[in-house]
């Protein structure tokens, strides 16, 4: 399901939706450009690719050299040093600190997709006086500096004794999520209106409308969702540090922040452990791109999205 | 025993039964986000709002200052200075993204088979966890023995001291926030592909040259994007905190050191003031005033691009 064909709010979206995986007849054209052009095409296309890759090849190689010769010149992990990953395993509790990511990352995209759609469905199916000045407020809390409502939103967790649990880090997305209400409802309009009416005619209640016929049908927008929160929780350091004390509780931003202060700058200048640390965090988010690439992609063209 | 149907109530405007009914369940719908909007949104909106006039440190209740906070935010040297700083980051950042994510879309958009290939290596970066980024990038640039001296130094570069000397702290920073700049290489690709082909084949029969297909065909279809990617960009980066939070903050080591100065952002200053120094109401006071320096930087921003953004017709 493309979201080319649906109307779409705001011109700037309309703008910035496109067919991703549509046929390009621009790339037919090369043959008839000049050759020293496609050389020169060829060579800056490669050389971004090169200076784009080179940051992950020198991580992933230092990681797997013996500690003095983590700065040596080269590209090659030699001498080869694999041992450096079961020395980070054992120095800091980095499987409890896996488990932790894997089960908020989880928990806080099952929150925001699920009650994300069924607000998106409010805002798409129903007609009701206030819906325009109700979907403005939506977008416009995308406005709004989280450093607004950070402080007060802590006292909230420090009044209901949640500070130092895992709650906080995902609890705030059982309440629909701006950007999610914004992407489904584009897709719950695709589907046409008829169809749920006939449902309504045949005894169908609002809930079951919601839960049994819509909410399938754009499944895969709610996995556009839920990788996108997935990953946001994955990757985020404000919330473990406000709320975290416990390191047993830390998610991996976290505790790859505890290994960098510990081992690396000013520490101990065990940068090997700092730096297969840093692979371990970083390998799931890769995994989990080339599983749901076409989601990431088809996500930031329609929403766009800021990674 | 009375069966008579309800008689609609004088006054009021004229709403079937199934539309009453259809709006109530609207609002069930609704209820989860309307919840959400008042208990974390407008509720802490209010709070900090007062709480910027308070002195409050969580132990003990607040205690009214009127504006003392705000006489204070103006006059604090390292409010400034972080404040400086994150515009100047800001004002290198902003524009470099956007002209080098148009550069890459642009040679993305002529690539055949391998387009998902480099389209997948520009975009990796972004999955990399922050906290991975700016470790990385701490070893990157790293003066003597980091990667991008080294290559300085094969261009015969002798290159500066990027973590360690204040004037070089903020470019090295602006450096790293390029390698995560894929989102936006996607976003304009995207909008470059959905420039209608007979556009181009007009401006062709015109004797149009690359470059006037460019400034007169590409650059117009594609404004919505980029005036979409300026005001995203430029609200993200006023509240840059992760990478440099991590790169030279948090930690007994560096805290205090010049370097730490150097990369003071607005965030990370008012991340202290709230959770370290528990200055709870001058914290609220910082980000009151960031919220203001956004929206005003944003309505400057809307209203500047007006004139140079073409919207498609209700054709679409």
């Amino acid at each position: 399901m493309t979201t080319t064909s649906q109307p779409v709010g705001t011109g700037v979206a309309s703008t910035v939706v496109a067919p991703v995986a549509a046929p390009r007849p621009e790339a037919r054209d090369e043959g008839r450009r000049p050759r020293w052009q496609r050389v020169l095409f060829v060579l800056a296309l490669v050389g971004a690719a090169v200076i784009f890759l080179l940051p992950f090849v020198w991580l992933v190689s230092a990681s797997l050299r013996p500690r003095e010769y983590v700065f040596a010149p080269g590209l090659l992990p030699t001498p080869f040093a694999p041992d450096n990953y079961a020395d980070a395993w054992q120095a800091m509790p980095l499987l409890t600190w896996l488990f932790n990511s894997v089960v908020v990352g989880v928990a806080a995209a099952a929150a925001a997709t699920l009650s994300s759609a069924w607000v998106a469905f409010g805002f798409a199916y129903f007609r009701f006086p206030g819906r325009n000045l109700l979907f403005g407020l939506v977008l416009a809390t995308m406005m709004l500096p989280f450093a607004v409502t950070m402080i007060p939103t802590y006292l909230i967790w420090n009044r209901l004794g949640l500070i130092d649990t895992q709650v906080p880090l995902w609890a705030g997305n059982l309440f629909g999520s701006a950007f999610y209400i914004f992407l489904l409802r584009q897709f719950f309009l695709s589907l046409p209106r008829e169809y749920f009416e006939a449902a309504r005619v045949d005894g169908a209640s609002y809930p079951q409308l919601f839960w049994k016929m819509a909410f399938p049908l754009i499944r895969p927008a709610l996995l556009v969702a839920f990788v996108f929160e997935f990953k946001a929780s994955w990757t985020d350091l404000v919330k473990p540090l406000i709320y975290l004390r416990n390191e047993q509780l830390y998610t991996l931003p976290r505790g790859l922040k505890v290994i960098l202060d510990r081992f690396g700058y000013g520490g101990e200048q065990q940068w090997e452990i700092v730096l297969a640390g840093s692979v371990i965090a970083t390998v799931p988010m890769i995994i989990l791109f080339f599983l749901a690439q076409r989601h990431f992609v088809e996500g930031i063209a329609t929403t766009g999205r800021k990674g | 025993m009375a069966t008579t149907v309800t008689p609609p109530v004088p006054g009021r405007r004229r709403r079937t039964p199934l539309a009453r009914r259809e709006a109530r369940w609207a609002y069930v719908f609704l209820a989860p986000w309307i919840v959400g909007f008042l208990v974390f949104t407008a509720g802490p909106m209010i709070a900090s709002l007062w709480l910027s006039f308070t002195e409050y440190d969580v132990i003990n209740a607040p205690r009214w200052s009127g504006l003392d906070n705000y006489r204070q935010l103006v006059s604090d040297p390292q409010v400034a200075r972080s404040l400086g700083n994150t515009v100047y980051y800001a004002a290198l950042h902003v524009p470099l993204v956007m002209l080098i994510s148009l550069g890459l879309a642009l040679l993305l958009k002529r690539v055949g088979r391998w387009q998902g290939f480099f389209r997948t290596v520009f975009y990796l970066p972004v999955m990399t966890p922050a906290v991975a980024v700016g470790i990385l990038f701490l070893l990157l640039l790293n003066t003597q023995d980091g990667l991008i001296n080294r290559g300085l130094a094969l261009l015969g570069i002798d290159g500066p001291s990027w973590t360690t000397d204040p004037d070089w702290v903020m470019p090295g920073i602006v450096l790293m926030s390029l390698w995560s700049l894929g989102s936006t290489v996607i976003i304009y690709l995207a909008a470059l592909q959905n420039v209608p082909r007979d556009l181009y084949e007009a401006a062709d029969l015109d004797g149009a040259g690359a470059w006037a297909r460019f400034r007169h065909v590409t650059l117009p279809m594609i404004s919505g994007s980029l005036f979409f990617t300026l005001i995203v960009n430029t609200i993200a980066s006023l509240q840059m905190f992760t990478e440099v939070y991590t790169m030279y903050f948090g930690n007994r080591q560096t805290q205090g050191s010049f370097n730490s100065d150097a990369a003071s952002f607005y965030v990370i200053h008012l991340f202290r003031e709230a959770f370290q120094f528990l200055h709870m109401g001058f914290a609220s006071a910082m980000a009151w005033l960031l919220f203001l320096i956004i929206l005003i930087i944003t309505a400057v921003q809307v209203k500047l691009s007006s004139r140079f953004v073409y919207y498609e017709g209700e054709d679409r």
